[in-house]
């Protein structure tokens, strides 16, 4: 399955031309041009990757990786900052963010770090299923309770 | 000259050039003028007014003294010597009034009289008696007179209107000074007979010497035509013409100053004697009275002087410890205010370095992706693959993209705040290491290093990684200057106080003296365009006075360049203040909280 990344800047261009890219590279990208609508997607559709500006007009990249956050816990994000914002980029990295990247960035790395950042995420997702499958095991009645 | 060099204090030539107009607020020559001269004004000036005052009110008191005493004197001597003249008269009348005419006729009987005179007045020479014709029938006394015509004498016409007579001193017919007293007597019938009497001066004398014993004054008497009739010691014998001129006459007794023609000045006592020709005149020396009052005055005067002196010389002093005490403190003050100006500067340079790296950051990425999204494309299709034009065109674009990104990264890094984190350090160790990272580099440019490692050099306590940033510029630095090969020589040295010193000596170029000026400025570059990006020593500089040391930078042209930094032994926070005020600046540059671990920050590029 073709790993879904999520890139939001406001830079239209930069957007496209990464988008274009990372698809060649065969991932599934969507692209979305500020924060609210970057919510709206990540409400709609389970991307496994976020790759996040931090300096937007409008809904700022901490904001929005908040509510990614709150959204999707699992989802990780990768911030990218074209300035010396580093401050933002340490909260950002608190808040939750897996890593970031000065522009302009090589984007074989920031392949690498996408796909370490899915790994990761698989990875935590299969404990968690393994998690849940003890707990099955153990009590089968909590899936009754599951809903 | 070379004294007044030596005592010149430094601040008195000061100018300032570099500090540029409006930077010093004080003009120190002149606050140390005014700060000499009002209190040179408010201390001598009522201390030289207090002794005029003084002296000129003493100077009254006294002379108003002295004319006192003299009038005092005056008047005393005049009341002796009117009294002792009075006495000779009344006694001349009694006699006359005492005796019948015949008795006086009688020689016996006179030269009894004469004798009873002697012993009960004294002064009485001889007595006459003269007869209305002017004979002198009977005479009594030691030369002989007898029978001698006064009719003729001016004297005996005074008698005849006055009753009375006093003579002036005269030598007369005896041819020893003398004086005439003589008494008009009428008888009854209308007849008149004169009775003469000749009084020895040194009675006069022998009264006025008691006064001469008063000390420093001459008393004697003149007639109104100024002839001495009693000796002075020093206006001339009897009978001579008095020194001094005639005073004025006057009911009363006049003291007066008055001056000899050489110049002398004198107090001159004087009084007109009643019913007589004499003038008592005393005269004292002005000199000689003021004397003892001189003698305290010079005191007094000379004490002014010298208290004058001690003043002037602790005002000198004091202003002038002052003043270059302020001197000193303003030389700081500019000083600092340099340090924090040109901190601020880079501060600023900072801002827009990091403002213009962003702004530039993000076309870079665009353009960066662009590029590798042909290159991407073009490896996709076998047709464009293999094409090395193309792709060493994309290559390039990529590349040079990369450099844009290190030279706006270096721009970032310039207004980043490294946290500082103290630790003990060996300089030649870290000095080492990071010649061993440049090694290669040196062995390509043929470029020979040594190191000099005093060995009494302790541990510091810095910051490792000021300290390998440090190092690591002044050797790119270094090497740049060597690109032909050539010497760099490293030498770290303990210094007087905590301090060591690290000394980059390369032999070479060396800087032209007016690039020296503005070597730490940013973006001034002797390098290529291509090589550098002109922030490597003012990111050096920031550094190393952000662990708290200095950086000195020598040049001689053609001869080589050293690079001197001071840092103190013991890393201490305040030792800096321009280090925390940059550190404030760039926290609003980077915004960077203390928290940042390590690894994650902004990737080099």
């Amino acid at each position: 399955m073709k790993i879904r990344v999520l890139i939001v800047d406001d830079e239209e261009e930069f957007v496209q031309t990464l988008s274009e890219r990372l698809t060649i590279r065969d991932y599934d990208v969507t692209t979305s041009l500020n924060g609210e609508d970057a919510i709206g997607k990540v409400k709609d559709y389970l991307f496994d990757v976020v790759i996040l500006d931090v300096a937007m007009p409008g809904m700022d990249g901490i904001a929005t990786l908040r509510e990614i956050k709150r959204l999707r816990p699992l989802t990780e994000v990768i911030m990218l900052t074209g300035h010396a914002t580093v401050k933002s980029a340490i909260e950002g990295m608190k808040l939750g963010a897996l890593d970031f990247f000065m522009k302009p960035c090589d984007t074989d790395e920031l392949v690498t770090k996408i796909n370490s950042a899915h790994e990761g995420k698989t990875k935590q997702e299969e404990r968690i299923r393994m998690a849940k499958v003890s707990e099955i095991i153990s009590s089968p009645r909590s899936v009754l309770g599951e809903d | 000259m070379s004294i007044l060099k030596r005592l010149k204090p430094k601040f008195w030539d000061h100018e300032d050039v570099a500090a540029g107009p409006y930077k010093h607020l004080f003009n120190f020559r002149r606050i140390w003028e005014l700060a000499v001269l009002l209190t040179v004004g408010v201390t001598l000036i009522p201390m030289i007014a207090l002794t005029l005052i003084d002296h000129k009110f003493t100077k009254n008191a006294i002379e108003s003294e002295i004319l006192l005493q003299m009038s005092r004197l005056v008047s005393n001597t005049r009341r002796t010597i009117s009294f002792f003249i009075a006495e000779r008269w009344s006694a001349l009348d009694f006699v006359a009034l005492d005796n019948s005419p015949e008795a006086l006729r009688d020689p016996k009987k006179l030269a009894s009289i004469l004798e009873n005179l002697k012993r009960g007045f004294g002064g009485f020479e001889d007595l006459g008696v003269i007869e209305q014709n002017g004979d002198q029938r009977t005479y009594a006394g030691p030369n002989k007179l007898q029978n001698v015509n006064y009719l003729n004498q001016g004297w005996y016409k005074d008698v005849f209107e006055r009753d009375v007579y006093l003579s002036d001193v005269v030598l007369g017919f005896r041819k020893t000074p003398h004086l005439d007293i003589a008494v008009k007597h009428t008888l009854p019938d209308g007849s008149f007979y004169v009775l003469r009497a000749a009084l020895d001066i040194g009675r006069f004398n022998d009264l006025l010497s008691q006064f001469h014993a008063g000390g420093l004054g001459d008393v004697f008497i003149i007639n109104q035509m100024g002839i001495l009739q009693t000796p002075s010691p020093r206006y001339g014998k009897v009978l001579e013409k008095m020194a001094l001129p005639v005073p004025e006459y006057s009911k009363e007794s006049e003291v007066i100053e008055t001056k000899t023609p050489d110049g002398e000045h004198l107090i001159l006592g004087y009084t007109y004697l009643p019913e007589t020709p004499f003038i008592l005149m005393i005269v004292k020396k002005k000199a000689d009275l003021l004397g003892p009052w001189q003698k305290a005055r010079s005191d007094i005067i000379w004490f002014l002087i010298a208290s004058m002196t001690v003043i002037l010389i602790v005002i000198l002093g004091v202003a002038t410890y002052l003043v270059q005490k302020i001197h000193v403190a303003d030389q700081k003050r500019i000083m600092t205010l340099h340090q924090v100006e040109y901190q601020n500067k880079l501060a600023s340079i900072g801002r827009l370095a990091a403002g213009a790296a962003h702004e530039i950051n993000n076309p870079l990425a665009i353009i960066n992706e662009k590029a590798g999204l042909i290159k991407d494309m073009f490896t996709l299709k076998k047709l464009y693959t293999e094409d090395q034009k193309l792709m060493g065109l994309v290559d390039s674009i990529l590349t040079v993209v990369e450099r844009c990104g290190r030279i706006t990264k270096s721009l970032l890094n310039f207004a980043r705040h490294i946290d500082v984190k103290v630790q003990p350090i060996d300089l030649g160790k870290i000095i080492t290491n990071v010649i061993t990272l440049l090694g290669r580099d040196a062995e390509i440019r043929s470029i020979v290093i040594s190191i000099k490692v005093q060995e009494d050099i302790p541990q510091i306590e810095s910051d490792q990684s000021h300290l390998q940033q440090i190092f690591l510029n002044l050797l790119n630095n270094a090497f740049e200057a060597l690109s032909g090969g050539g010497r760099l020589e490293i030498t770290v040295r303990r210094e007087e106080g905590e301090f060591v010193s690290v000394t980059f000596m390369d032999d070479r170029q060396g800087i032209p003296r007016e690039d020296l000026r503005r070597i730490f400025d940013p973006f001034f570059s002797t390098k290529g365009r291509k090589v550098g990006t002109g922030l490597g020593l003012p990111i050096t500089y920031g550094l190393v006075q952000e662990i708290g040391g200095s950086i000195r930078v020598k040049s001689e042209f053609g001869k080589g360049t050293y690079f001197v930094i001071r840092l103190p032994l013991k890393m201490d926070k305040k030792e800096n203040l321009g280090r925390e005020f940059m550190a404030l600046m760039r926290e609003d540059l980077s915004q960077q909280n203390e928290y940042l671990p390590g690894k994650s920050g902004p990737k080099e590029g």
